[in-house]
């Protein structure tokens, strides 16, 4: 990271520290996941999948249902308090898929906070309504054409945008990535994500569950669902990472399973680059896991195998889309679809006895006009 | 050869009463065949060393100009081993210390310490990396160190006294005193209280002050030299060189170098 950004990093890690033992800051967080996500969210036997793949009891932690339809919100919140903590008045964020920036543009307009999102022009073009969902609630967007015009881009323009204005804003990262201290009170945020399905699962069944299935890309979604299963070693946890067109061609977005460590944005990580260092552009038919890093501590969990992380591609994904639409009524996220795709897979290895969770991080609602043309096209 | 070569040179060029001027050219812009031809003429110029940038897919303290100049250094694949294998080509024939510009991922894939040998071979006296920032620097500053290279640290204007004095400290060849809020690029004009910055850098620093980022004409660079050591220019002649306009350069170089009527 520049030194320029290192001492509001350093006073970050400082008012977030102090935030996070002080249990007025903790009761803040709690009110407004309730009262305004509408948190918890349920954890869902999914019966009909349950029955129609005829392996585990699968269970969808339903983070669709989340105000603003993801589960970016769970961190946007935090963040948008500790920017009032700061005494900021200003936020700027980058966003792939698009749900970050509307969580981040949602909880500026409920704090009175100025907003601005970087978006990779590629990323306006294949998610337009969550552009003017972002607009509406008052935040301006700036497309990003630098390299693919995705989000690993619109990280760049961000912190360009913070180095030149950070003595007044706040950067609200929505990934579990950049720059120490971001991971995590990313996954801090989220994992109540994880909190919550431990405590429902035991109620539902009355014990941990086998397996825990969440997609990945900066890792966000499923780093908050792990955290809290991580010294229970009985469950497995799989992340799953988007495979594009194949992880043996060069459209893809699998940085676990093909890239190799670099440092990128401020992290020591695993990361997609060619052999002389130099990041390359990810791929997936999925905005929001369309990122060459990931979170430093997947690439850990990876290395230590306490996570399996596999890959599914395009065309997995899209027929899990319109598997879970047509078997439960739930029209997942192109991203969480990737998370049911692998967790099709896995059923069939597992028995009736067991269960699995699957996260399902978001809901699919801004992805149907580009899916439609997809199976047009198809 | 490395961090005394640049001592030696700055230290002759501030004891003659003149300014430290530092061209930034993005290496492989043009090709790197025309590499050695630039260097020769900006050292014929007068400047005081030459920081050249190594392309970096993300390059996120830089500007609009210098990330393009990346891509079309990139575009003619330019890689950092190239670089260095075609500075080793002609290092007999330079005068100028050569100081490295790039971001840590590219060193970090060549291997940290394979870089620092590599450095010493091709002639390379001193390296900047942006982002690595004090708490890091761990990683290559040993490698560095113990390759005689000179490791630039750089300080912002967000710096708060403390850490200004251990960067400063820490600092070898010269500090780089980043002067405006934001990324390299072409600036109007530098703020006020900018010029009342350097002048605390300069009491801090044993080593000498100089500023960039921002620093487009020879009117900045006189007016910002007067309170440090001298300045780099970055953005304006990578514009230039690409324009195919070298004859500004000159007048560039030749402005900034101007002894200012001082009342």
């Amino acid at each position: 990271m520049p030194e320029l950004l290192m001492p509001a990093l350093l006073e970050l890690e400082e008012v977030y520290e102090t935030a996070k033992n002080d249990p007025a800051f903790l009761q803040q967080v709690e009110y407004y996941l309730k009262q305004y996500v509408g948190r918890e969210t349920p954890l869902y036997f999914a019966e009909q999948l349950t029955k129609k793949l005829g392996g585990p009891q699968i269970y969808l932690k339903r983070e669709d249902l989340n105000h603003t339809g993801a589960h970016k919100i769970n961190n946007t919140i935090g963040q948008a308090l500790l920017t009032l903590r700061m005494g900021k008045k200003k936020v700027v964020a980058e966003t792939g898929a698009g749900q970050h920036g509307v969580a981040t543009a949602t909880v500026c307009a409920l704090f009175g906070l100025e907003c601005i999102v970087f978006m990779g022009v590629e990323d306006i073009e294949r998610q337009k309504l969550n552009v003017f969902r972002m607009e509406m609630l008052g935040a301006e967007v700036r497309g990003v054409s630098s390299g693919s015009g995705t989000l690993k881009d619109a990280t760049n323009e961000a912190l360009r945008y913070w180095a030149a204005h950070v003595t007044d804003t706040h950067y609200i990262l929505g990934s579990a990535v950049g720059p120490h201290p971001f991971p995590l009170i990313v996954r801090d945020f989220q994992s109540v994500i994880g909190k919550e399905t431990k405590r429902q699962i035991v109620e539902q069944t009355g014990k941990l569950p086998d397996a825990v299935v969440a997609c990945v890309g900066g890792g966000s979604n499923s780093i908050g669902m792990f955290y809290p299963f991580i010294e229970d070693e009985s469950v497995k946890l799989y992340g799953v990472e988007a495979a594009g067109k194949g992880v043996d061609t060069n459209l893809h977005a699998a940085t676990l399973t093909k890239g190799d460590v670099g440092i990128l944005h401020g992290t020591l990580s695993k990361l997609l680059q060619d052999e002389h260092g130099q990041v390359t552009e990810a791929f997936s038919i999925s905005a929001g896991l369309d990122y060459p890093g990931v979170g430093p501590e997947h690439s850990h969990l990876h290395e230590t195998k306490r996570v399996t992380y596999e890959a599914v591609t395009d065309e997995e994904a899209l027929d899990a889309f319109q598997f879970l639409t047509k078997t439960e009524g739930i029209i997942p996220a192109l991203e969480s679809a990737h998370a049911v795709a692998y967790a099709v897979k896995l059923a069939k290895t597992m028995s009736s006895d067991e269960t699995m969770v699957i996260c399902l991080s978001g809901r699919g609602d801004k992805d149907v006009e580009q899916v439609k043309s997809r199976l047009e096209g198809r | 050869m490395g961090k005394e070569r640049i001592e030696q040179r700055f230290t002759e060029k501030l004891a003659n009463g003149e300014k430290l001027f530092i061209p930034y050219i993005m290496a492989g812009d043009g090709g790197l065949d025309v590499l050695e031809e630039r260097i020769r003429f900006l050292t014929e110029c007068g400047v005081a060393a030459i920081e050249l940038g190594i392309p970096f897919s993300d390059p996120t303290a830089d500007g609009p100009t210098i990330q393009k100049a990346g891509i079309r250094a990139l575009k003619n694949g330019t890689t950092l081993a190239a670089v260095l294998e075609m500075l080793e080509s002609f290092k007999t024939r330079r005068e100028v210390p050569i100081i490295l510009m790039t971001y840590i991922n590219p060193i970090f894939h060549y291997g940290l310490e394979r870089f620092a040998e590599a450095c010493v071979r091709a002639g390379v006296d001193g390296v900047i990396i942006p982002d690595v920032p004090l708490e890091e620097e761990d990683l290559i500053a040993g490698f560095l160190r113990k390759n005689g290279i000179a490791f630039i640290r750089l300080v912002a204007l967000t710096s708060p006294k403390e850490r200004v004095v251990e960067i400063a400290r820490r600092s070898e060849g010269f500090l780089y005193a980043v002067s405006v809020m934001g990324t390299t690029g072409v600036r109007q004009h530098h703020d006020e209280h900018v010029k009342a910055y350097l002048q605390t850098l300069k009491d801090i620093s044993a080593v000498p002050v100089l500023a960039g980022f921002g620093v487009s004409n020879g009117e900045q660079a006189r007016d910002l030299g007067a309170y440090c050591d001298g300045v780099i220019v970055g953005s304006k002649i990578v514009d230039l060189f690409n324009e195919g306009k070298i004859k500004e350069i000159q007048e560039l170089i030749e402005e900034s170098l101007m002894t200012r009527s001082k009342a």
